[in-house]
């Protein structure tokens, strides 16, 4: 059976079981476009230029699609391993490939469809603007540069208990957001700071999204380093399930 | 033929306690293999290390020859969740796909859901069955690969005597069709109704392994006890194993059939009073089968 065969059923059955429970859909869909509605549009300098507005729709898009990655998978994944359903998974002829695959591809995809009314509502509610041709690509990078989080959340999902991931996470994905640029603009960052900042990812994704979608120039520590981000976190999240034993106790 | 599960001197500690301790087996194809004990004895640490969930503190196991943690050797090997742990908003129908997706040659759903009486529940919530239906269940989901080994931990607590027969008369159809099946119980009489041969664990030990009716005629004990003058000359008659005295004065006596001995305290003309007989727990058997081996 084949690894992406296995995966796509695994997908189809936790996505299966998330429909079940209608508002944990709809809560994580719901959440970036309420971020935008709240803290961008009411901000005329903002909404109102272009530009910045645009800018500012891409941030609110990466936020909304790290949070969901650091979230779902972190909480999900640690909560998973306290079920007792997850040691009987673990005993079925599957990879641990299989089963990040398939996490990333079910909360994946409830993370590209929170990202509709995003777009929906930058488009509508403020000025900022890109042809169809230019989202699209935007948010095929955003979806491709989502993958260093999905896999730091997977990280933190195998490595903590459900209660120590809920503050864990937190803190690292606020970390990640100020450090990317995303609740201050990297504009406003002191030289050492914004030096700082191109190490790490959600910087890194904030440059090309805003490539994909403004064009421009792509500095080349940005693709690099998310290439580099996704290949030292999948080795960490491999190693981490291997290890893994289910719940731990002292 | 070769072993389906070859524990060669393995051990488990979790930090300070020791689960598992210096246990060698060979489990081969064809019989039922009951893993008999008390809570805590060290049973379910031994299956997950079979399933390839833990890894052995030291020692080496083997599934099939190979590394039980990696996929490939785990192919063949059926597993049950524990009742609780069935994803409560799938439906009976998914979850039975869900695990048959991960094999080969799966059993179709609906002969399996004959099979396990499953086939009314289908359509149903795996969150709204009862516990009984979430056993048969869960067992079902062990066979759905067509396994040659099959691990059932504790597949009938719980359940009531109508259940639990009818859980048992699947398991040995499975058996029969070629499966091999290891299940661990704390009750004495799942293992006699199941079990061809039987293993006998108790703090992370292999005390007894052995056939099925030379295990029951050390741990299938009665429990006399009687008030008597004479505890010495009770002990001395045959069939009786162990005495204990207790606290208000009379005497409980570990014995073979407590109706033969009953009939040689009275033809002795021993004098007793307040006789009652009740059998013998897994733990009070174990504690004299310990006790033995210690003397």
């Amino acid at each position: 059976m084949s690894t992406m065969k296995l995966a796509l059923v695994h997908t189809k059955y936790s996505l299966l079981e998330t429909m079940r429970v209608p508002i944990a859909v709809v809560g994580n869909v719901v959440f970036p476009a309420f971020v935008l509605l709240l803290f961008v549009v009411p901000q005329s300098a903002i909404a109102a230029d272009p530009q910045l507005a645009t800018q500012a729709v891409i941030s609110v898009a990466i936020f909304a699609g790290m949070s969901n990655a650091l979230f779902s998978f972190g909480l999900n994944i640690s909560e998973e391993r306290e079920k007792p359903w997850d040691p009987y998974v673990r005993t079925l002829p599957i990879s641990g490939m299989v089963r990040v695959l398939g996490y990333i591809f079910s909360i994946g995809l409830i993370g590209f469809v929170s990202l509709i009314p995003v777009v929906v509502i930058g488009a509508v509610m403020t000025a900022a603007e890109a042809s169809a041709g230019r989202v699209v690509f935007g948010l095929i990078s955003l979806t491709v540069a989502m993958l260093p989080f999905m896999l730091i959340g997977i990280c933190l999902g195998y490595a903590l208990s459900s209660k120590a991931a809920i503050a864990v996470v937190q803190v690292v994905m606020f970390s990640l957001a100020f450090i990317g640029g995303l609740l201050l603009p990297p504009a406003l960052f002191a030289p050492w700071l914004n030096t700082l900042s191109t190490f790490f990812p959600s910087r890194q994704v904030r440059e090309l999204v805003i490539w994909a979608v403004q064009g421009g120039d792509l500095a080349p520590w940005a693709w690099i380093g998310i290439l580099g981000w996704t290949a030292v976190m999948l080795a960490l999240a491999l190693l981490l399930f291997r290890r893994d034993e289910g719940r731990r106790f002292r | 033929m070769t072993a389906l599960v070859k524990l060669d001197r393995v051990s488990r500690r979790f930090g300070e306690a020791l689960a598992l301790d210096n246990v060698s087996l060979e489990i081969e194809p064809g019989r039922i293999v009951g893993l008999l004990g008390p809570n805590g004895a060290g049973k379910t640490t031994l299956l997950s290390l079979v399933q390839g969930l833990r890894r052995a503190s030291s020692g080496t196991v083997k599934l099939f020859g190979g590394n039980p943690a990696d996929a490939r050797n785990r192919t063949l090997l059926g597993c049950t969740p524990q009742e609780t742990a069935l994803p409560a908003t799938l439906r009976v129908r998914e979850v039975i796909d869900f695990v048959g997706a991960h094999f080969a040659n799966a059993v179709a759903r609906d002969h399996l859901a004959e099979e396990f009486g499953l086939t009314d529940l289908l359509a149903r919530q795996a969150g709204s069955l009862s516990g009984g239906q979430k056993r048969r269940l869960s067992v079902a989901l062990a066979f759905v690969g067509r396994p040659r080994l099959v691990l059932l931990d504790e597949p009938t607590t719980g359940l009531d005597v109508d259940a639990r027969r009818t859980l048992w008369a699947a398991v040995r159809r499975q058996q029969d069709a070629g499966a091999t099946v290891v299940i661990t119980s704390h009750y004495l009489e799942e293992i006699e109704a199941l079990a061809e041969r039987v293993l006998v664990m108790s703090e992370g030990r292999v005390l007894v392994d052995n056939d099925l009716s030379a295990v029951l005629d050390q741990v299938g004990l009665r429990l006399m006890r009687l008030t008597t003058s004479q505890p010495d000359a009770v002990l001395a008659l045959g069939g009786v194993v162990d005495a204990r005295a207790e606290s208000d004065g009379s005497h409980t006596f570990f014995v073979q059939d407590a109706d033969a001995v009953v009939t040689q305290v009275v033809r002795a003309g021993i004098p007793f009073s307040g006789l009652t007989v009740r059998g013998a727990t897994l733990e009070e058997a174990f504690l004299t089968l310990t006790a033995e081996k210690g003397a």
